[in-house]
Protein backbone atom coordinates (compact mmCIF):
# COMPACT_ATOMS: atom_id res chain seq x y z
CA UNK A 1 0.00 0.00 0.00
CA UNK A 2 1.12 3.93 -0.22
CA UNK A 3 2.33 5.34 2.87
CA UNK A 4 3.50 8.64 3.84
CA UNK A 5 7.18 8.81 4.41
CA UNK A 6 8.37 11.74 6.19
CA UNK A 7 12.57 12.69 5.00
CA UNK A 8 13.90 14.83 7.70
CA UNK A 9 16.89 15.77 5.15
CA UNK A 10 14.36 17.58 3.68
CA UNK A 11 11.92 18.93 5.96
CA UNK A 12 12.15 23.02 6.79
CA UNK A 13 9.95 22.61 10.03
CA UNK A 14 7.61 25.21 8.43
CA UNK A 15 4.20 23.33 9.52
CA UNK A 16 2.68 24.05 5.84
CA UNK A 17 1.83 20.30 6.23
CA UNK A 18 -0.23 20.82 9.39
CA UNK A 19 -2.25 23.84 7.44
CA UNK A 20 -2.95 21.58 4.92
CA UNK A 21 -4.01 18.91 7.08
CA UNK A 22 -6.01 21.31 8.96
CA UNK A 23 -7.90 22.39 5.67
CA UNK A 24 -8.73 19.03 4.08
CA UNK A 25 -10.63 18.10 7.46
CA UNK A 26 -12.25 21.55 7.66
CA UNK A 27 -15.77 21.87 7.08
CA UNK A 28 -15.22 25.40 4.99
CA UNK A 29 -12.27 23.90 2.52
CA UNK A 30 -10.56 26.64 3.07
CA UNK A 31 -7.36 27.82 4.65
CA UNK A 32 -8.02 30.91 6.16
CA UNK A 33 -11.48 29.98 7.89
CA UNK A 34 -10.10 26.86 8.60
CA UNK A 35 -7.50 28.09 10.74
CA UNK A 36 -9.03 31.67 11.82
CA UNK A 37 -12.46 29.90 12.97
CA UNK A 38 -13.32 26.54 12.73
CA UNK A 39 -9.97 25.84 14.90
CA UNK A 40 -11.55 27.85 17.52
CA UNK A 41 -14.86 26.61 16.95
CA UNK A 42 -14.74 23.27 16.47
CA UNK A 43 -11.85 22.37 17.63
CA UNK A 44 -10.32 21.67 14.13
CA UNK A 45 -6.19 20.12 14.48
CA UNK A 46 -4.12 19.01 12.26
CA UNK A 47 -3.19 14.91 12.26
CA UNK A 48 0.31 16.02 11.32
CA UNK A 49 2.93 17.12 13.73
CA UNK A 50 5.88 18.76 13.37
CA UNK A 51 9.23 18.39 15.60
CA UNK A 52 11.97 20.47 15.36
CA UNK A 53 15.42 19.96 17.44
CA UNK A 54 18.06 22.41 16.36
CA UNK A 55 18.27 22.22 12.29
CA UNK A 56 16.32 19.26 12.53
CA UNK A 57 12.77 19.06 11.86
CA UNK A 58 10.18 15.99 10.70
CA UNK A 59 6.60 16.44 10.30
CA UNK A 60 4.52 13.02 11.20
CA UNK A 61 1.38 11.90 11.53
CA UNK A 62 -0.33 7.56 11.29
CA UNK A 63 1.97 5.45 9.65
CA UNK A 64 -0.92 3.22 9.05
CA UNK A 65 0.96 0.18 10.84
CA UNK A 66 1.01 -3.41 9.19
CA UNK A 67 0.03 -4.44 13.01
CA UNK A 68 -1.36 -1.75 14.57
CA UNK A 69 -0.65 -0.79 18.38
CA UNK A 70 -3.55 0.74 18.41
CA UNK A 71 -5.96 -1.74 17.14
CA UNK A 72 -5.06 -3.91 19.90
CA UNK A 73 -5.88 -0.97 22.13
CA UNK A 74 -8.89 -0.18 21.53
CA UNK A 75 -11.37 -1.23 23.69
CA UNK A 76 -14.04 -0.08 21.64
CA UNK A 77 -13.65 -1.59 17.90
CA UNK A 78 -13.19 2.18 17.06
CA UNK A 79 -10.05 1.39 15.31
CA UNK A 80 -9.75 -1.48 12.99
CA UNK A 81 -7.72 -2.47 9.71
CA UNK A 82 -9.15 -2.16 6.78
CA UNK A 83 -8.04 -5.73 5.29
CA UNK A 84 -8.21 -4.38 1.54
CA UNK A 85 -6.58 -0.98 1.37
CA UNK A 86 -4.05 -1.64 4.59
CA UNK A 87 -5.38 1.61 5.96
CA UNK A 88 -5.95 1.84 9.85
CA UNK A 89 -9.34 3.40 10.30
CA UNK A 90 -10.89 5.11 12.59
CA UNK A 91 -14.99 5.23 13.26
CA UNK A 92 -15.73 8.39 15.21
CA UNK A 93 -19.53 7.01 16.27
CA UNK A 94 -18.10 4.27 17.85
CA UNK A 95 -15.10 5.83 20.01
CA UNK A 96 -15.85 6.62 23.77
CA UNK A 97 -12.36 8.78 24.35
CA UNK A 98 -10.88 5.85 26.16
CA UNK A 99 -7.45 7.19 25.02
CA UNK A 100 -6.14 3.70 25.15
CA UNK A 101 -5.00 4.16 21.61
CA UNK A 102 -2.95 7.64 22.67
CA UNK A 103 -0.75 5.74 25.53
CA UNK A 104 -0.73 2.52 22.90
CA UNK A 105 0.99 3.71 19.76
CA UNK A 106 4.07 4.33 19.78
CA UNK A 107 4.88 6.75 17.11
CA UNK A 108 2.73 9.49 18.71
CA UNK A 109 0.44 9.81 15.99
CA UNK A 110 -2.86 10.10 17.83
CA UNK A 111 -4.25 13.74 19.66
CA UNK A 112 -6.80 14.09 21.54
CA UNK A 113 -9.82 16.45 19.85
CA UNK A 114 -9.52 19.87 21.55
CA UNK A 115 -13.35 20.15 22.43
CA UNK A 116 -14.73 16.45 22.16
CA UNK A 117 -13.89 13.36 23.32
CA UNK A 118 -12.79 11.77 20.50
CA UNK A 119 -9.37 11.46 18.76
CA UNK A 120 -7.67 12.94 15.69
CA UNK A 121 -5.51 10.90 13.40
CA UNK A 122 -4.34 10.78 9.79
CA UNK A 123 -6.68 9.23 7.41
CA UNK A 124 -4.62 9.64 4.36
CA UNK A 125 -7.25 12.07 2.91
CA UNK A 126 -9.47 9.02 1.63
CA UNK A 127 -12.09 11.41 0.62
CA UNK A 128 -9.67 14.07 -1.20
CA UNK A 129 -8.33 13.42 -4.92
CA UNK A 130 -5.18 13.60 -5.12
CA UNK A 131 -4.08 11.98 -2.20
CA UNK A 132 -2.96 13.41 1.11
CA UNK A 133 -3.00 17.08 1.53
CA UNK A 134 0.12 17.51 3.19
CA UNK A 135 2.13 15.79 0.54
CA UNK A 136 0.86 17.74 -1.96
CA UNK A 137 1.58 20.96 0.39
CA UNK A 138 5.05 20.09 1.16
CA UNK A 139 7.28 23.22 -0.86
CA UNK A 140 10.56 20.74 -0.16
CA UNK A 141 8.93 17.12 -1.25
CA UNK A 142 10.37 15.80 2.51
CA UNK A 143 7.27 14.04 2.75
CA UNK A 144 6.74 11.24 -0.15
CA UNK A 145 3.09 9.28 -0.77
CA UNK A 146 4.35 5.76 -2.31
CA UNK A 147 4.68 2.24 -2.42
CA UNK A 148 7.57 0.63 -0.66
CA UNK B 1 -18.64 -32.31 11.82
CA UNK B 2 -14.89 -32.66 9.98
CA UNK B 3 -11.77 -31.90 11.82
CA UNK B 4 -11.60 -28.11 12.58
CA UNK B 5 -8.61 -26.07 11.63
CA UNK B 6 -8.85 -23.44 14.22
CA UNK B 7 -10.97 -23.68 17.23
CA UNK B 8 -11.04 -21.10 20.07
CA UNK B 9 -12.65 -21.28 23.38
CA UNK B 10 -13.64 -17.84 24.34
CA UNK B 11 -15.32 -14.89 22.38
CA UNK B 12 -13.15 -11.91 23.87
CA UNK B 13 -10.33 -9.40 22.93
CA UNK B 14 -7.91 -12.39 22.65
CA UNK B 15 -10.27 -14.49 20.52
CA UNK B 16 -10.71 -11.21 17.91
CA UNK B 17 -6.80 -11.06 18.50
CA UNK B 18 -6.41 -14.77 17.14
CA UNK B 19 -8.82 -14.69 14.42
CA UNK B 20 -6.82 -11.47 13.02
CA UNK B 21 -3.54 -13.23 13.70
CA UNK B 22 -5.01 -16.45 11.72
CA UNK B 23 -5.92 -14.21 8.69
CA UNK B 24 -2.62 -12.81 8.43
CA UNK B 25 -1.19 -15.77 7.63
CA UNK B 26 -3.94 -18.42 6.32
CA UNK B 27 -6.85 -16.69 4.72
CA UNK B 28 -8.70 -19.89 3.64
CA UNK B 29 -9.52 -22.62 6.28
CA UNK B 30 -12.31 -22.05 8.73
CA UNK B 31 -12.44 -20.69 12.05
CA UNK B 32 -14.65 -21.93 15.09
CA UNK B 33 -15.22 -19.32 17.77
CA UNK B 34 -16.85 -21.17 21.06
CA UNK B 35 -18.37 -18.43 23.63
CA UNK B 36 -20.44 -18.94 27.01
CA UNK B 37 -21.57 -15.44 26.99
CA UNK B 38 -24.89 -15.15 23.92
CA UNK B 39 -23.71 -12.27 22.39
CA UNK B 40 -21.34 -11.20 19.84
CA UNK B 41 -18.11 -10.17 20.92
CA UNK B 42 -18.26 -7.26 22.90
CA UNK B 43 -15.93 -4.33 25.12
CA UNK B 44 -15.70 -5.94 28.11
CA UNK B 45 -14.71 -1.96 29.62
CA UNK B 46 -17.23 -0.67 27.67
CA UNK B 47 -19.70 -2.53 30.06
CA UNK B 48 -19.27 0.48 32.03
CA UNK B 49 -20.18 3.05 29.85
CA UNK B 50 -23.00 1.28 29.44
CA UNK B 51 -23.71 1.09 33.20
CA UNK B 52 -23.01 4.75 33.59
CA UNK B 53 -25.35 5.32 30.34
CA UNK B 54 -23.26 7.22 28.12
CA UNK B 55 -23.58 4.63 25.16
CA UNK B 56 -26.27 2.61 24.02
CA UNK B 57 -26.17 -1.52 23.66
CA UNK B 58 -25.88 -1.10 19.92
CA UNK B 59 -22.51 0.30 20.41
CA UNK B 60 -20.96 -2.77 22.37
CA UNK B 61 -20.24 -5.00 19.59
CA UNK B 62 -16.34 -5.18 18.85
CA UNK B 63 -16.41 -6.09 14.78
CA UNK B 64 -19.07 -6.18 12.61
CA UNK B 65 -21.20 -9.23 11.59
CA UNK B 66 -19.68 -8.43 8.01
CA UNK B 67 -16.27 -9.18 9.59
CA UNK B 68 -17.12 -12.81 10.71
CA UNK B 69 -18.64 -13.31 7.49
CA UNK B 70 -15.51 -12.37 5.41
CA UNK B 71 -13.37 -13.72 7.86
CA UNK B 72 -15.00 -17.35 7.82
CA UNK B 73 -15.31 -17.55 11.08
CA UNK B 74 -18.40 -19.74 12.52
CA UNK B 75 -19.45 -18.80 16.24
CA UNK B 76 -21.87 -20.95 18.75
CA UNK B 77 -22.52 -18.74 21.48
CA UNK B 78 -24.11 -19.06 24.45
CA UNK B 79 -22.31 -22.51 24.02
CA UNK B 80 -19.62 -23.46 27.23
CA UNK B 81 -17.19 -25.96 26.59
CA UNK B 82 -16.90 -28.20 29.22
CA UNK B 83 -13.89 -30.39 28.34
CA UNK B 84 -10.41 -30.94 26.26
CA UNK B 85 -9.39 -33.86 25.36
CA UNK B 86 -5.44 -33.36 24.63
CA UNK B 87 -4.84 -36.71 23.49
CA UNK B 88 -7.26 -37.14 20.82
CA UNK B 89 -7.77 -33.76 20.17
CA UNK B 90 -11.56 -32.71 20.75
CA UNK B 91 -13.51 -30.82 22.87
CA UNK B 92 -17.06 -31.21 24.30
CA UNK B 93 -19.57 -28.81 24.41
CA UNK B 94 -22.76 -28.70 27.36
CA UNK B 95 -24.65 -28.70 24.24
CA UNK B 96 -23.87 -32.38 23.38
CA UNK B 97 -21.35 -31.67 20.94
CA UNK B 98 -18.11 -33.37 20.33
CA UNK B 99 -15.44 -31.03 18.02
CA UNK B 100 -11.69 -32.89 16.49
CA UNK B 101 -9.10 -29.90 16.37
CA UNK B 102 -6.30 -29.48 14.61
CA UNK B 103 -5.50 -25.97 16.64
CA UNK B 104 -7.02 -24.86 19.51
CA UNK B 105 -6.50 -21.54 21.41
CA UNK B 106 -7.77 -21.33 25.29
CA UNK B 107 -8.86 -17.67 25.32
CA UNK B 108 -11.33 -18.08 28.37
CA UNK B 109 -10.31 -14.84 29.98
CA UNK B 110 -10.89 -14.24 33.58
CA UNK B 111 -13.44 -14.59 36.42
CA UNK B 112 -14.04 -11.81 39.19
CA UNK B 113 -11.83 -12.64 42.58
CA UNK B 114 -14.00 -13.08 45.67
CA UNK B 115 -12.35 -13.36 49.11
CA UNK B 116 -14.83 -14.90 51.62
CA UNK B 117 -16.37 -12.36 53.22
CA UNK B 118 -18.82 -13.67 56.28
CA UNK B 119 -22.89 -12.43 54.68
CA UNK B 120 -21.40 -12.42 51.16
CA UNK B 121 -23.70 -15.35 50.12
CA UNK B 122 -27.20 -14.39 49.28
CA UNK B 123 -29.26 -11.17 47.38
CA UNK B 124 -28.01 -8.11 46.30
CA UNK B 125 -24.12 -9.03 46.01
CA UNK B 126 -22.88 -8.61 42.70
CA UNK B 127 -19.79 -8.83 40.55
CA UNK B 128 -19.10 -6.17 37.94
CA UNK B 129 -17.19 -8.46 34.95
CA UNK B 130 -19.85 -8.69 32.22
CA UNK B 131 -22.40 -7.43 30.39
CA UNK B 132 -25.17 -9.80 31.99
CA UNK B 133 -23.86 -7.64 35.48
CA UNK B 134 -24.28 -4.39 33.91
CA UNK B 135 -27.74 -4.87 32.69
CA UNK B 136 -28.51 -6.15 36.25
CA UNK B 137 -27.16 -3.10 38.10
CA UNK B 138 -29.14 -0.87 35.51
CA UNK B 139 -31.93 -2.36 36.86
CA UNK B 140 -30.90 -2.34 40.18
CA UNK B 141 -29.63 0.98 40.20
CA UNK B 142 -33.36 2.25 39.84
CA UNK B 143 -34.52 0.88 42.69
CA UNK B 144 -32.08 2.10 45.54
CA UNK B 145 -30.04 4.78 46.66
CA UNK B 146 -27.12 2.90 48.09
CA UNK B 147 -24.17 0.93 46.90
CA UNK B 148 -21.24 0.03 48.89
CA UNK B 149 -18.32 -1.37 46.13
CA UNK B 150 -15.56 -3.35 47.40
CA UNK B 151 -12.27 -2.70 45.37
CA UNK B 152 -10.68 0.52 44.54
CA UNK B 153 -8.81 -0.86 41.33
CA UNK B 154 -9.92 -0.73 37.69
CA UNK B 155 -13.37 -2.51 37.98
CA UNK B 156 -14.01 -1.11 41.47
CA UNK B 157 -13.81 2.69 40.43
CA UNK B 158 -15.65 1.98 36.80
CA UNK B 159 -18.18 0.28 38.98
CA UNK B 160 -19.02 3.01 41.57
CA UNK B 161 -18.63 5.88 38.84
CA UNK B 162 -21.12 4.33 36.57
CA UNK B 163 -23.64 3.25 39.34
CA UNK B 164 -22.73 6.63 40.72
CA UNK B 165 -23.50 8.56 37.44
CA UNK B 166 -26.83 6.30 37.79
CA UNK B 167 -27.41 8.65 40.88
CA UNK B 168 -26.13 6.10 43.32
CA UNK B 169 -24.93 7.09 46.01
CA UNK B 170 -21.48 5.07 46.19
CA UNK B 171 -18.86 4.64 48.17
CA UNK B 172 -15.94 2.20 47.12
CA UNK B 173 -13.66 0.33 49.58
CA UNK B 174 -10.27 -0.11 49.41
CA UNK B 175 -7.81 -2.11 51.03
CA UNK B 176 -4.38 -0.36 50.76
CA UNK B 177 -3.68 3.15 51.20
CA UNK B 178 -4.47 4.66 47.75
CA UNK B 179 -6.80 3.33 44.92
CA UNK B 180 -4.93 1.49 41.78
CA UNK B 181 -2.20 0.34 44.09
CA UNK B 182 -0.82 -1.23 40.91
CA UNK B 183 -1.37 1.50 38.58
CA UNK B 184 -0.60 4.53 40.47
CA UNK B 185 1.31 6.24 43.07
CA UNK B 186 0.79 8.06 45.91
CA UNK B 187 0.73 11.65 43.96
CA UNK B 188 -1.47 10.31 40.95
CA UNK B 189 -3.98 8.77 42.97
CA UNK B 190 -3.95 11.80 45.15
CA UNK B 191 -5.27 13.65 42.04
CA UNK B 192 -7.19 11.17 41.26
CA UNK B 193 -9.20 10.32 44.32
CA UNK B 194 -9.41 14.33 44.82
CA UNK B 195 -11.58 14.61 41.77
CA UNK B 196 -13.89 11.81 42.88
CA UNK B 197 -14.27 13.89 45.94
CA UNK B 198 -15.41 16.66 43.98
CA UNK B 199 -18.00 15.01 42.34
CA UNK B 200 -19.20 13.65 45.27
CA UNK B 201 -18.10 10.10 45.36
CA UNK B 202 -16.68 8.46 48.29
CA UNK B 203 -13.63 6.53 48.14
CA UNK B 204 -12.21 5.46 51.66
CA UNK B 205 -8.67 3.36 51.46
CA UNK B 206 -7.22 1.66 54.01
CA UNK B 207 -10.55 -0.12 54.83
CA UNK B 208 -12.72 -2.84 53.76
CA UNK B 209 -15.37 -4.93 54.49
CA UNK B 210 -15.50 -7.39 57.48
CA UNK B 211 -18.97 -8.60 57.46
CA UNK B 212 -22.18 -8.26 55.16
CA UNK B 213 -24.94 -7.64 57.40
CA UNK B 214 -28.33 -9.36 56.70
CA UNK B 215 -31.88 -8.97 58.13
CA UNK B 216 -33.58 -12.35 59.68
CA UNK B 217 -35.26 -12.82 55.98
CA UNK B 218 -31.41 -12.56 54.57
CA UNK B 219 -31.99 -8.88 53.08
CA UNK B 220 -29.01 -6.82 53.22
CA UNK B 221 -28.83 -4.12 55.15
CA UNK B 222 -25.27 -3.20 55.53
CA UNK B 223 -21.88 -3.58 55.74
CA UNK B 224 -19.41 -3.60 58.44
CA UNK B 225 -15.71 -2.16 57.99
CA UNK B 226 -12.46 -3.34 59.35
CA UNK B 227 -12.14 0.23 61.04
CA UNK B 228 -15.18 -0.31 63.09
CA UNK B 229 -17.52 1.81 61.11
CA UNK B 230 -21.32 0.42 59.49
CA UNK B 231 -22.50 1.48 55.98
CA UNK B 232 -26.18 1.18 55.31
CA UNK B 233 -26.32 -0.36 51.70
CA UNK B 234 -28.95 -1.98 49.54
CA UNK B 235 -26.62 -3.55 47.06
CA UNK B 236 -22.71 -4.39 47.52
CA UNK B 237 -20.31 -5.11 44.04
CA UNK B 238 -17.37 -7.06 44.92
CA UNK B 239 -14.78 -5.77 42.38
CA UNK B 240 -11.38 -6.97 43.60
CA UNK B 241 -10.30 -8.15 40.58
CA UNK B 242 -10.10 -11.31 38.28
CA UNK B 243 -8.32 -14.32 38.30
CA UNK B 244 -7.39 -16.66 35.19
CA UNK B 245 -10.38 -19.11 34.45
CA UNK B 246 -8.23 -21.77 33.84
CA UNK B 247 -9.93 -24.46 35.25
CA UNK B 248 -11.26 -26.07 31.88
CA UNK B 249 -7.66 -26.16 31.25
CA UNK B 250 -6.13 -27.89 34.34
CA UNK B 251 -8.74 -30.48 34.32
CA UNK B 252 -7.60 -31.63 31.38
CA UNK B 253 -3.85 -31.89 32.63
CA UNK B 254 -2.72 -28.77 30.57
CA UNK B 255 0.02 -26.99 33.09
CA UNK B 256 -0.85 -24.05 35.02
CA UNK B 257 1.14 -21.88 37.40
CA UNK B 258 -0.78 -18.51 38.23
CA UNK B 259 -2.51 -19.03 35.08
CA UNK B 260 -2.14 -21.28 32.51
CA UNK B 261 1.84 -21.53 31.02
CA UNK B 262 2.88 -20.91 27.57
CA UNK B 263 5.74 -20.66 26.23
CA UNK B 264 6.95 -18.27 23.97
CA UNK B 265 5.33 -19.05 20.69
CA UNK B 266 1.84 -18.65 22.87
CA UNK B 267 1.19 -22.83 23.32
CA UNK B 268 0.72 -24.59 26.33
CA UNK B 269 1.98 -27.84 27.36
CA UNK B 270 -0.76 -29.74 25.04
CA UNK B 271 0.34 -30.09 21.33
CA UNK B 272 -1.61 -28.02 19.63
CA UNK B 273 -3.05 -26.17 21.79
CA UNK B 274 -2.50 -22.19 22.96
CA UNK B 275 -3.34 -20.24 25.49
CA UNK B 276 -4.40 -16.24 25.49
CA UNK B 277 -5.58 -13.13 27.23
CA UNK B 278 -6.42 -12.90 31.38
CA UNK B 279 -6.38 -16.74 31.24
CA UNK B 280 -2.55 -17.10 30.07
CA UNK B 281 0.92 -16.21 31.69
CA UNK B 282 3.05 -14.90 29.35
CA UNK B 283 6.42 -13.48 28.78
CA UNK B 284 6.49 -9.67 30.39
CA UNK B 285 8.34 -7.50 28.01
CA UNK B 286 10.13 -5.83 31.27
CA UNK B 287 10.86 -8.59 33.62
CA UNK B 288 11.54 -11.08 31.29
CA UNK B 289 9.61 -13.83 32.97
CA UNK B 290 5.96 -14.44 32.47
CA UNK B 291 3.24 -12.81 34.42
CA UNK B 292 -1.10 -12.94 34.31
CA UNK B 293 -1.22 -8.87 32.96
CA UNK B 294 -4.99 -9.11 33.10
CA UNK B 295 -5.26 -5.99 30.28
CA UNK B 296 -7.19 -5.71 26.73
CA UNK B 297 -4.25 -4.86 24.47
CA UNK B 298 -2.30 -7.96 26.32
CA UNK B 299 -5.23 -9.90 25.27
CA UNK B 300 -5.76 -8.62 21.85
CA UNK B 301 -1.45 -9.12 21.24
CA UNK B 302 -1.15 -12.22 22.77
CA UNK B 303 -3.83 -14.21 20.81
CA UNK B 304 -2.69 -12.41 17.65
CA UNK B 305 0.57 -14.06 17.82
CA UNK B 306 -1.03 -17.83 19.19
CA UNK B 307 -3.19 -16.83 16.29
CA UNK B 308 -0.05 -16.46 13.69
CA UNK B 309 1.42 -19.42 14.85
CA UNK B 310 -1.74 -21.83 15.12
CA UNK B 311 -1.86 -20.80 11.29
CA UNK B 312 1.57 -22.31 11.07
CA UNK B 313 4.29 -19.07 11.39
CA UNK B 314 7.26 -18.96 13.75
CA UNK B 315 6.69 -15.86 15.34
CA UNK B 316 7.73 -15.17 19.43
CA UNK B 317 5.58 -12.71 21.72
CA UNK B 318 7.46 -9.98 22.16
CA UNK B 319 5.89 -9.45 25.43
CA UNK B 320 3.51 -8.01 27.94
CA UNK B 321 3.23 -4.58 29.03
CA UNK B 322 0.92 -3.03 31.65
CA UNK B 323 -0.52 -0.16 30.58
CA UNK B 324 -3.66 1.88 32.04
CA UNK B 325 -5.27 4.73 30.46
CA UNK B 326 -8.33 5.89 32.77
CA UNK B 327 -10.38 9.14 32.96
CA UNK B 328 -11.94 10.24 36.37
CA UNK B 329 -14.49 12.66 35.09
CA UNK B 330 -12.37 14.54 32.99
CA UNK B 331 -9.59 14.37 34.42
CA UNK B 332 -6.88 12.09 32.29
CA UNK B 333 -4.31 9.46 33.33
CA UNK B 334 -1.93 6.93 31.70
CA UNK B 335 0.36 4.65 33.57
CA UNK B 336 2.48 2.31 31.71
CA UNK B 337 5.51 -0.07 32.64
CA UNK B 338 7.37 -0.14 36.03
CA UNK B 339 5.53 2.76 37.76
CA UNK B 340 6.32 1.77 41.66
CA UNK B 341 9.52 0.45 41.44
CA UNK B 342 11.30 -1.39 44.80
CA UNK B 343 12.46 0.79 47.23
CA UNK B 344 16.09 0.78 47.96
CA UNK B 345 16.81 -0.30 44.30
CA UNK B 346 19.67 2.53 43.45
CA UNK B 347 19.22 0.93 39.37
CA UNK B 348 16.03 3.05 39.19
CA UNK B 349 16.12 7.00 38.86
CA UNK B 350 12.77 8.88 39.58
CA UNK B 351 11.90 12.18 38.04
CA UNK B 352 8.88 13.82 38.97
CA UNK B 353 6.56 16.69 38.14
CA UNK B 354 3.55 17.81 40.41
CA UNK B 355 1.28 21.03 39.63
CA UNK B 356 -1.33 20.42 42.15
CA UNK B 357 -3.26 23.42 41.06
CA UNK B 358 -3.15 22.37 37.27
CA UNK B 359 -4.33 18.67 38.31
CA UNK B 360 -0.86 18.12 36.39
CA UNK B 361 1.03 14.69 37.01
CA UNK B 362 4.78 13.82 35.60
CA UNK B 363 6.28 10.57 36.88
CA UNK B 364 9.67 8.79 34.52
CA UNK B 365 11.25 5.86 35.92
CA UNK B 366 14.41 5.24 34.46
CA UNK B 367 16.55 1.79 35.19
CA UNK B 368 19.94 1.78 33.29
CA UNK B 369 19.22 4.93 31.22
CA UNK B 370 16.42 3.50 30.04
CA UNK B 371 12.63 4.74 30.55
CA UNK B 372 10.43 1.50 31.92
CA UNK B 373 8.00 3.40 32.92
CA UNK B 374 6.11 6.42 33.91
CA UNK B 375 2.52 7.82 34.51
CA UNK B 376 1.12 11.06 33.41
CA UNK B 377 -2.01 12.91 35.21
CA UNK B 378 -3.85 15.46 33.56
CA UNK B 379 -1.86 16.42 30.70
CA UNK B 380 -1.47 12.66 28.62
CA UNK B 381 -0.68 14.05 25.10
CA UNK B 382 2.67 13.10 24.93
CA UNK B 383 1.92 9.44 26.33
CA UNK B 384 2.83 7.41 23.00
CA UNK B 385 6.44 9.37 22.55
CA UNK B 386 7.11 8.09 26.22
CA UNK B 387 5.57 4.33 25.41
CA UNK B 388 7.70 3.95 22.42
CA UNK B 389 11.14 4.11 24.97
CA UNK B 390 9.35 2.08 26.84
CA UNK B 391 8.04 -0.42 24.27
CA UNK B 392 11.46 -0.29 21.88
CA UNK B 393 13.82 -0.21 25.18
CA UNK B 394 15.64 2.46 23.64
CA UNK B 395 18.76 4.34 25.47
CA UNK B 396 18.36 7.47 26.72
CA UNK B 397 20.99 9.43 26.67
CA UNK B 398 21.39 12.65 28.87
CA UNK B 399 20.36 15.49 26.97
CA UNK B 400 17.13 13.45 25.75
CA UNK B 401 16.74 12.64 29.84
CA UNK B 402 16.29 16.13 29.73
CA UNK B 403 14.44 16.83 27.27
CA UNK B 404 11.68 14.12 28.39
CA UNK B 405 11.69 15.39 32.33
CA UNK B 406 10.92 18.42 30.75
CA UNK B 407 7.47 16.55 29.04
CA UNK B 408 8.90 17.15 25.33
CA UNK B 409 9.94 13.60 24.39
CA UNK B 410 9.97 13.25 20.30
CA UNK B 411 10.80 10.89 17.66
CA UNK B 412 13.48 13.34 16.81
CA UNK B 413 15.35 11.64 20.08
CA UNK B 414 15.82 7.90 18.65
CA UNK B 415 18.36 6.33 17.62
CA UNK B 416 19.12 7.27 14.17
CA UNK B 417 19.09 3.63 12.43
CA UNK B 418 16.11 3.19 13.88
CA UNK B 419 14.75 6.48 12.90
CA UNK B 420 15.29 5.53 9.43
CA UNK B 421 13.76 2.36 9.59
CA UNK B 422 10.70 3.29 11.14
CA UNK B 423 9.63 6.51 9.40
CA UNK B 424 12.08 6.59 6.33
CA UNK B 425 12.59 2.56 5.02
CA UNK B 426 13.98 1.34 1.99
CA UNK B 427 15.00 5.10 1.32
CA UNK B 428 18.31 5.82 -0.70
CA UNK B 429 19.59 9.15 -0.06
CA UNK B 430 20.72 10.56 -2.81
CA UNK B 431 23.33 12.82 -3.35
C1 LIG C 1 -15.42 -3.30 33.92
C2 LIG C 1 -14.10 -3.61 33.28
C3 LIG C 1 -13.34 -2.58 32.76
C4 LIG C 1 -12.12 -2.84 32.16
N1 LIG C 1 -11.42 -1.80 31.66
C5 LIG C 1 -10.23 -2.03 31.07
C6 LIG C 1 -9.48 -0.97 30.51
O1 LIG C 1 -9.90 0.20 30.51
N2 LIG C 1 -8.27 -1.24 29.96
C7 LIG C 1 -7.77 -2.52 29.93
O2 LIG C 1 -6.67 -2.72 29.43
N3 LIG C 1 -8.46 -3.55 30.44
C8 LIG C 1 -9.67 -3.34 31.01
N4 LIG C 1 -10.37 -4.40 31.54
C9 LIG C 1 -9.80 -5.74 31.41
C10 LIG C 1 -10.10 -6.33 30.03
O3 LIG C 1 -11.47 -6.24 29.79
C11 LIG C 1 -9.61 -7.75 29.92
O4 LIG C 1 -8.21 -7.75 30.06
C12 LIG C 1 -9.96 -8.42 28.60
O5 LIG C 1 -11.32 -8.40 28.39
C13 LIG C 1 -9.43 -9.84 28.52
O6 LIG C 1 -9.83 -10.43 27.32
P1 LIG C 1 -9.88 -12.01 27.11
O7 LIG C 1 -10.28 -12.20 25.70
O8 LIG C 1 -8.64 -12.63 27.59
O9 LIG C 1 -11.01 -12.56 28.09
P2 LIG C 1 -12.52 -12.15 28.32
O10 LIG C 1 -12.81 -10.81 27.79
O11 LIG C 1 -12.78 -12.40 29.76
O12 LIG C 1 -13.32 -13.19 27.43
C14 LIG C 1 -13.34 -14.56 27.73
C15 LIG C 1 -14.63 -15.15 27.24
O13 LIG C 1 -14.54 -16.56 27.30
C16 LIG C 1 -15.78 -17.09 27.71
N5 LIG C 1 -15.57 -18.43 28.28
C17 LIG C 1 -14.99 -18.72 29.47
N6 LIG C 1 -14.98 -20.06 29.67
C18 LIG C 1 -15.57 -20.61 28.59
C19 LIG C 1 -15.88 -21.96 28.21
N7 LIG C 1 -15.53 -22.99 28.98
N8 LIG C 1 -16.50 -22.15 27.02
C20 LIG C 1 -16.84 -21.12 26.22
N9 LIG C 1 -16.57 -19.83 26.55
C21 LIG C 1 -15.94 -19.58 27.71
C22 LIG C 1 -16.27 -16.08 28.71
O14 LIG C 1 -17.67 -16.17 28.85
C23 LIG C 1 -15.84 -14.77 28.07
O15 LIG C 1 -16.82 -14.24 27.24
C24 LIG C 1 -11.62 -4.17 32.12
C25 LIG C 1 -12.37 -5.20 32.65
C26 LIG C 1 -13.59 -4.94 33.22
C27 LIG C 1 -14.39 -6.07 33.77
S1 LIG D 1 -2.13 5.27 15.12
FE1 LIG D 1 -0.05 4.62 15.62
S2 LIG D 1 -0.17 2.39 15.95
FE2 LIG D 1 -2.05 3.03 14.89
S3 LIG D 1 -1.56 2.65 12.74
FE3 LIG D 1 -1.11 4.82 13.18
S4 LIG D 1 1.06 4.85 13.71
FE4 LIG D 1 0.41 2.71 13.79
S1 LIG E 1 -10.02 6.72 22.30
FE1 LIG E 1 -11.55 5.89 20.88
S2 LIG E 1 -10.37 5.02 19.17
FE2 LIG E 1 -8.94 5.34 20.88
S3 LIG E 1 -8.91 3.36 21.97
FE3 LIG E 1 -10.48 4.61 22.98
S4 LIG E 1 -12.38 4.07 21.94
FE4 LIG E 1 -10.71 3.35 20.62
Amino acid sequence: MKRVYPDKEYCIGCHLCELACMTAHSKSQDLIVAYREERGKDGLSSCKKVFEKGHTCVAISCRHCDEPSCVAACISGGLHKDPETGHTLYDREKCVGCWSCLMACPYGAIRRHPTEGKIVKCDLCAEREGGPACVAACPNAALKYEER
Amino acid sequence: MAIMKYVIIGNGIASIGAIEGIRKVDTENEILVIGAEDSPAYGRPLISYLLAGKIGPERLALRPQEFYEKSNVSTKLGTTVEAIDTKAKTISTDKGETIEFENLLIATGGIPFTPPIPGAEGSDVYNFTNLAHAQTLISKAKEIKRAVVIGGGLIGLKAGESLFDRGVDVTILELSPRILSLAFDENAAALAGGRLAEVGLNVRCGVTAKEIQRDSDGNLKGVHLTDGDFLQTEVVVIAIGVVPNYSLAKDSGISVDRGIKVDDHMKTSADGVFAAGDVAQAKDLLFGDDRVIPIWTNAYNQGFCAGKNMAGTDIEFTGSLAMNSISFYGLPTISVGTVNPPEGDDSFEIATSLDEKKKSYRKLVFQNDHLVGYVLVGDIDMAGMYTAFVKFQMAVPEDAKKQMMAGEPDVLMWPDDFFKDTWNPGHVEQD
